[in-house]
């Protein structure tokens, strides 16, 4: 299938989010669609598989002018759109997630499960997925609830196959597998537009790249012509030096320090961090990376160990006594765990602080706001006001937000658990930034992280995690993708 | 360029669903005023609005612990069932001798405990709060059957203030009412000036965001719970005194005039979002509804239906605002 959009126009409301945008899919290419938070790649597809009706513009399919009514339509043309934000019925199984709306049906209209099974699983061998088909989708990991998706879109027999950010929640293992996916998807004549910040993979898997910045197409390469860097500039509009700021660490006394923490993920865990010092925690997903922050921060419980703030022992049986303690704890799942969406930006922030506002019982608002609004400025969160709704932010403002409202408790350790997530590259530059500025002021800080690069590029040290034990430590100067990955995954 | 506009469009937005969402309650209650009082107009004599505000301070008090408890995204199916107990209790106490203004701040804090036990099924028994005082609500209303015999508790002496309590009058204005204005302050004063209510809304906003910034989650909810517990029990001490007697049915449904209040006044069953300025606003709207058909002559089959309607059509509209 061979799709051509030209100078699409789309606006909500007085919000231009489309302005001419261009864009020529091939029949069996990948094509990377690249572009900082809110630059219109999402919206761009939307309107292609008829979710978004257009303002402006054309769009061909095979030549032929053609415009979806609704993604269903689109589907039945053979266009699935694999979203972000996963269409999963927890409560299914993993099996009726894979057939809903369109079970196969056999006499008097029941559904003909013998069918849908042997279907489902000749999807799963082809992705290498052991999974049972009867489990709750919900209890599935995100990564497993990923491959659900991509297997229902095989099912639809596809022609072409658009991914937003697939391999966000995939392990090394699974990604392999993606890839190996698309390359034969390939070879049948499939074309993908595959969504990503992971410039690594865009690279190793697609054949053309195009550029969106603030509502247009800024360019489209053929990956062999173009390099990193150029993308980059062009995605930003602007040089960047350096995608890791300098660092210039000094660590000092050590801070935090956990002796042989042992939870129901994880074991004999020990390690310190010194004040001024970013300690990166690396492993596979599902090694108990998350699950040992959570234990020391009081959200799971701790079977043994200790914990050691400052050279003293302390006790922390849940968040609150933590928060007391001076440790923030920026989570992975900035929506679920993070913040109260509905909440404007003042609210999120104040949240850990309120009590310091309200020395005699009432929060005194003048207070409070000019808090906000230094934080504000120091994160530069771009926004017009500390009273616009956070759930209205990009994902980068929002990460912002979640920073703020830990610097806003004067914390002595700070847990990262994957900063950048979703996160565009210059927003990412700015974090990096201000965990430099933190550490400069005496900070530690634990950063847990899937990105390699990042890992490497902002960590003092690196504890590398493997089945719920350290597998090792490497110092910045001679950690590298090769012996972090050969630790993670079990080698010596 | 663009970042701007965007984030000045959804101020924009925000603006005008605040002000709808403030201001949509209130109309709606202007509309009916206006209505039932050109149909009678002596729907609008002091005396007749004097009395509204009395009818309507049982259910106001109720609905508004109903609104903390809505807010953190929870239900309180038991406050009738407390309302029954504690007043049987402090009619319990008077009629053994005790002080009538002390067996009603003694029958008030039972109604907290009995609340408390709510809030610790909920959060230490992890149960749904729905199946947790619904369950509270057969218990307590069982237990003050049996502590009545199914039988009234009259008697209650000729104490000057407890008499007044439910029907006297304080400058003029009836002393439920003065309770119900009184709280009211107290209350909003507690939910939007103070870290307390700030939780509450969090709780509702996003539990787990919540629990992670170090709120005490558990805590605020047994809080409120309490709080929910306390009104009722109070509201249950204004209509003994009104009735001079306990009455062992009394408050039967009571929790669905108040949750009804609650949503009318626009304040979101999944929480986190909602005001007790729109609850008064409802319970206002349920008691002119009351108050009107009853002066209009409608026969009080029919204003369950008018009730029902109106409930169906606030909603509806609510829903269509923020679509």
């Amino acid at each position: 299938m061979h799709i051509t959009m030209q100078g699409i126009y789309k606006a909500f409301g007085t919000n231009q989010v489309l302005t001419g945008v261009d864009f020529e899919l091939k029949e069996g290419e990948v094509h990377a669609l690249m572009g900082e938070n809110g630059a219109g790649k999402s919206t761009m597809m939307n309107v292609l598989t008829g979710l978004h009706s257009l303002d402006q513009g054309k769009i061909f399919v095979d030549g032929k002018e053609m415009y979806f009514k609704n993604p269903k339509e689109a589907e039945q043309a053979g266009i699935t759109f694999i979203h972000q934000e996963l269409n999963i019925w927890p409560e299914m199984s993993v099996l009726d997630n894979m057939f809903i709306g369109k079970e196969p049906k056999k006499a008097f209209g029941l559904v003909d499960s013998a069918k849908m099974k042997s279907l489902a699983q000749e999807q799963f061998a082809r992705l290498d997925v052991s999974l049972p088909l009867d489990k709750e989708a919900g209890s599935c990991s995100v990564g497993e609830q990923q491959m659900i998706e991509i297997a229902k879109a095989l099912l639809t027999k596809a022609k072409v196959i658009i991914m937003d950010e697939p391999t966000a929640a995939l392990t090394e293992r699974e990604i392999q597998k993606l890839f190996e996916v698309i390359a034969s998807l390939k070879k049948e004549g499939v074309s993908i537009v595959y969504i990503s910040h992971r410039m690594e993979e865009i690279f190793a898997i697609c054949d053309r790249i195009t550029v969106m910045r603030d509502g247009k197409t800024v360019d489209t390469k053929a990956i062999p012509e173009t390099n990193f860097e150029e993308v980059v500039r062009k995605m930003v509009g602007r040089e960047l030096t350096d995608r890791f700021p300098k660092r210039d660490s000094k660590p000092g006394e050590t801070v935090f320090e956990v002796k042989n923490l042992t939870g129901k993920a994880f074991r004999d865990v020990s390690f310190s961090v010194r004040s001024g010092e970013i300690v990166g925690v690396s492993g596979l997903m599902g090694a108990g990376r998350t699950e040992i922050m959570r234990g020391i921060f009081g959200l799971d419980p701790i079977a043994s160990g200790e914990v050691l703030l400052n050279g003293k022992k302390v006790t922390i049986k849940n968040a609150n006594q933590a928060v007391h303690l001076g440790i923030g704890f920026i989570t992975e799942d900035r929506k679920d765990e993070g913040l109260v969406l509905d909440f404007s930006i003042k609210d999120n922030i104040a949240l850990p602080s309120l009590y310091s506002f309200a020395p005699k019982g009432l929060i005194q608002e003048k207070a409070e706001k000019d808090f906000v609004d230094m934080l504000i400025k120091r994160l530069t969160v771009k926004t017009e006001s500390a009273e616009t709704r956070v759930g209205d932010l990009s994902g980068g403002n929002q990460q912002k937000v979640v920073i703020a409202k830990w610097i806003g408790i004067g914390p002595k350790e700070l847990i990262l658990d994957e900063p950048t997530r979703g996160v565009d590259v210059g927003a990412k530059r700015e974090i990096y930034q201000l965990m430099n500025e933190l550490t400069n002021r005496g900070v530690a800080i634990i950063m847990v992280s899937s990105e390699l690069p990042e890992v490497l590029g902002m960590s003092d040290r690196i504890l590398v995690v493997h089945e719920g034990k350290i597998a090792g430590e490497l110092p910045q100067e001679t950690a590298t993708q090769e012996n972090i990955m050969t630790l993670a995954t079990g080698g010596q | 360029m663009k970042a701007n506009s965007e984030v000045l469009q959804t101020s924009k937005g925000n603006l005008l669903q605040s002000v709808t969402q403030k201001l949509g309650p209130f109309l709606g209650l202007l509309i009916l005023v206006v209505f039932v009082s050109v149909m009678n107009p002596s729907f609008l004599e002091p005396l007749n609005i004097l009395n509204l505000l009395r009818q309507v301070s049982i259910n106001a008090l109720i609905a508004f612990g109903m609104t903390f408890v809505i807010l953190t995204g929870g239900i309180d199916l038991s406050v009738g069932a407390i309302l029954a107990l504690s007043s049987a209790l402090t009619a319990g106490m008077i009629v053994s001798g005790f002080d009538p203004m002390l067996a009603i701040l003694i029958g008030c804090l039972l109604g907290a405990i009995f609340g408390a036990v709510n809030g610790l099924l909920i959060t230490k028994g992890k149960m749904a709060p729905f199946i947790a005082t619904l369950a509270t609500m057969t218990l307590f209303r069982g237990l003050t059957l049996v502590y009545t015999e199914g039988n009234p508790i009259t008697g209650l002496g000729d104490n000057i203030l407890f008499q007044l309590f439910g029907r006297g009058y304080f400058l003029g204005i009836p002393v439920p009412a003065v309770t119900m204005i009184v709280t009211f302050i107290v209350l909003y004063v507690l939910l939007h000036k103070t870290p307390f209510g700030r939780q509450t809304y969090a709780i509702g906003g996003n539990e787990k965001a919540a629990l992670i910034s170090g709120i005490k989650v558990p805590r605020v909810k047994v809080l409120i719970y309490s709080l929910s517990g306390f009104l009722a029990a109070l509201s249950g001490a204004i209509l003994t005194s009104r009735l001079n007697s306990a009455q062992p049915t009394a408050g039967a449904s009571y929790e669905l005039d108040a949750i009804a209040a609650v949503v009318l006044g626009g304040t979101s069953l999944s929480g986190g979002k909602g005001r007790i300025f729109g609850t008064m606003i409802g319970v206002l709207i349920i008691g002119v509804l009351n108050n009107g058909l009853n002066l209009l002559g409608v026969s009080s089959f029919y204003q369950q239906v008018v009730k029902g309607i109106v409930i169906i059509i606030a909603v509806l509209l609510d829903r269509k605002k923020s679509a």
